[in-house]
């Protein structure tokens, strides 16, 4: 009995060590085989729980930091999250501009400077009715041109409603930003400036990062925020609870500070969507521009060119 | 007919050495060809940074260019099916010069898609993830059918060429005559062969006018699917197909010039066929004028706010110099050359050519760029140079270098080959003869 135990001691020991080892290999991609590399054992050993619930020793030596892997696989990232509907709802009598949405958003996404996913367009539709500030996100449509007319299935929608990028996909033809007809997505026209360490990160069409050369870009819900339960950068960047994130089919919206019943909030605030006319059914929901908590002051009223 | 006049034809329409002028022009394009490859090779390692597209303007003189190329490739089913079908015969002279501006322009159509892609070495990914959906999709499935088909109408009539030039041996020199025997050396002007392959043209003939159709009006629905005003159109088909047997013609009547002038071809293009030819451009500007008045009056009639930004930007605005230039170059001005008689002649049909595939280039720039600059939500948020498109000299040389190469393909074609037909100019002055006995 003791001697069985401990061959398979020695059993869950070495296939740790090739386990790590493989791992460890390379962060590109962590299924290509290296040879084990020659590693003296340091003596010092350390106390590891195995998958049986066992605790195991391990020489320290042995140990190798698992790298960063994609959250999720490229074929889970595709169907999305079950029992799920994402919606949100952009109120415009609280936007003043502030952008802070926009930082975040381009911060967390390592977006290239100049170019932002989530753009605050300053609005007046007629010469006498009233200025607003209008945040646009993509719209997450349930009709979505771009997935349409995407001839490679990059662009995609998933059960959860959101619609995705796949930038290892992507051939670049851009007819979905032509598609488009809320202009929400980039391109990466060149070799995207960014630090190593972002470039070297495992890439995930739920992440969007790091961005690739040659591919089309824009918001994503941040739906690797969303699995960890937590709100889109947006969201929890808004300093006046503009953006209201949630499930549609748990019938709430919330942003961060506040939650909401969804239908109760759009039927009382009258909600509405952009551009309804086209038919293309947007995830995003607005809240007009009413008893406004600021008034519209448009500092910028010329387009201030940004560093490219 | 006696042997002696057979033999003239044969030595007026043999694939003739390039000239002093030949070889000025084969090396100038080539030279334009080679600045557009050097552009190219910086594209590829910069990435599409060189270009002057941007997010608004995402698409630019690339997919006008390609526009353009699939646009002229329709003459030749104009040429080769419709007149054929309809048993003109004039036009035999001019199938394969409009033959082989449809395969070169074609292939250039799709090498110049494949330079706008942000990521040609994905290329493959059209057909390992392609999705019939996508309007895309359809644009590679009917150019690949259409290059064929194109290809075979080009071939199959030049196989009893192939047999007159094989005759030729010491003066085709070692690499021709490898080549003419290797692609025709099957062929023995038997009675049976003939049947085969009068069968294959007239079936190819009829097939190519609904794929030719298929190719520009998949081509105007890559813009007339999307919401964007002055592209959302339900003429959008049928004006892209006028517009393209417009210029195609065009094209032909330029080829044809160059061609007679060039290898002393006066007695087989002769004045009548440019009669002839500058008629059938008029109809084709008038049937392209009226779509234009379709296209534009009615969407202006209205002026939906949508679309008053873009029609005023052509009309009267930033597009409306280049707008007027193409409007007047590619229509009124061909239309009153060659009302006349004399406009006719030769060189001021050629003259008429000319403008009508200029003003068509111009004219596929503004089908494709001033829409892109009048998005639905208003330009915002981005670096101020994505307001504009300038197109940069790569651009210019990459576009440039395509349009060199469609030539080079048309004149190496020629030096090869007869570029007019030599057995159906035998078998055509044959029976002028036979009638005149009768």
């Amino acid at each position: 009995m003791k001697t069985n135990q401990n061959s398979r001691r020695d059993f869950l020991a070495t296939s740790l060590v090739a386990g790590a080892a493989l791992a460890g290999c390379a962060t590109k991609n962590p299924f290509t085989a290296e040879e084990i590399p020659d590693v003296k054992p340091s003596g010092e050993m350390v106390k590891l729980l195995s998958v049986d619930g066992e605790i195991i020793e391990v020489d320290k030596a042995f140990l190798k930091p698992v790298p960063e892997l994609p959250s999720v696989m490229n074929t889970e990232a595709r169907e999305g999250i079950t029992g799920k509907k994402f919606v949100m709802v952009i109120d415009l009598s609280r936007c003043k501009s502030v952008k802070k949405c926009q930082t975040a958003c381009n911060h967390m996404h390592h977006i290239h400077p100049g170019q932002n996913w989530i753009k605050v367009y300053p609005m007046q539709e007629a010469e006498h009715t009233a200025p607003y500030w209008q945040p646009t996100t993509c719209m997450h449509c349930d009709e979505p041109p771009c997935v349409k007319v995407c001839p490679v299935d990059a662009t995609f929608k998933r059960k959860d409603g959101i619609v995705l990028i796949d930038s290892d996909r992507c051939v670049g033809c851009r007819f979905c930003m032509a598609a488009c007809p809320y202009s929400t997505r980039v391109f990466n026209w060149e070799e995207p400036k960014i630090e190593k360490e972002i470039l070297d990160k495992p890439y995930s069409c739920e992440t969007s990062v790091p961005q690739k050369k040659g591919t089309v870009g824009k918001c994503d819900f941040c739906p690797d925020m969303v699995r960890q339960g937590n709100l889109p950068h947006c969201v929890s960047a808004c300093p006046n609870g503009v953006f209201m994130f949630g499930d549609i089919l748990e019938d709430t919206v919330t942003n961060g500070a506040e939650t909401f019943r969804f239908s109760d909030l759009i039927k009382d605030k009258a909600g509405y969507r952009l551009m309804e006319d086209l038919g293309t059914k947007p995830s995003v929901y607005y809240l007009p521009p009413v008893n406004r908590n600021f008034p519209f002051e448009n500092k910028a009223d010329v387009e201030e060119p940004k560093k490219g | 007919m006696d042997k002696l006049k057979e033999n003239k034809i044969v030595e007026d329409l043999f694939p003739q050495k390039f000239g002093k002028q030949g070889t000025i022009w084969v090396i100038s394009l080539s030279i334009i060809c080679a600045i557009g490859l050097f552009a190219y090779g910086r594209q590829l390692y910069y990435g599409l940074e060189v270009t002057a597209m941007r997010d608004y303007v995402s698409w630019g003189i690339y997919i006008s260019n390609f526009v353009f190329f699939v646009a002229i490739s329709l003459v030749g089913s104009l040429i080769t099916a419709v007149l054929r079908l309809t048993d003109v015969k004039w036009s035999t002279p001019l199938t394969r010069i409009a033959e082989i501006i449809a395969v070169s322009a074609i292939t250039f159509a799709s090498l110049i898609i494949i330079v706008d892609m942000g990521r040609p070495e994905r290329f493959y990914n059209l057909f390992l993830h392609g999705r019939l959906q996508s309007p895309i999709i359809w644009d590679v499935i009917v150019i690949t059918t259409y290059f064929i088909i194109s290809l075979l109408l080009l071939y199959f009539p030049l196989l009893p060429d192939l047999k007159i030039l094989i005759a030729f041996k010491e003066r085709n020199g070692k690499w021709l005559q490898k080549l003419y025997v290797f692609l025709g050396s099957f062929w023995k002007n038997k009675p049976e062969q003939f049947k085969i392959t009068d069968k294959a043209i007239n079936i190819l003939a009829i097939a190519i006018i609904p794929v030719a159709f298929s190719i520009h009006t998949v081509t105007s629905w890559l813009f007339a699917t999307t919401y964007r005003p002055g592209w959302d159109s339900t003429n959008f088909g049928a004006y892209f197909i006028s517009g393209a047997f417009l210029v195609g013609a065009g094209g032909v009547v330029v080829a044809m010039y160059v061609f007679r002038k060039h290898y002393k071809l006066e007695k087989y293009i002769t004045e009548d066929h440019f009669d002839r030819m500058g008629k059938v451009l008029v109809m084709l500007a008038l049937l392209y004028l009226y779509f234009n008045v379709n296209e534009f009056l009615v969407p202006a009639f209205k002026m939906k706010k949508s679309e008053e930004e873009h029609l005023l930007g052509l009309f009267t605005g930033e597009f409306a110099p280049i707008f007027w230039f193409a409007i007047f170059t590619a229509m009124f001005i061909p239309i009153f050359i060659l009302l006349f008689k004399k406009g006719r002649k030769p060189l001021p049909a050629f003259i008429a050519g000319v403008l009508v595939v200029v003003g068509s280039w111009f004219k596929r720039f503004l089908i494709v760029t001033p829409t892109l600059l009048h998005p639905f939500l208003p330009m915002h948020d981005v670096p101020a140079n994505y307001h504009h498109y300038i197109p940069t000299w790569e651009e210019w040389a990459i576009a440039g270098g395509s349009l060199a190469g469609a030539l080079l393909v048309i004149t190496f074609f020629a030096r090869i080959f007869p570029i007019i037909p030599i057995h159906e100019t035998i078998l055509e002055t044959e029976s002028h003869e036979n009638e005149k006995h009768f």
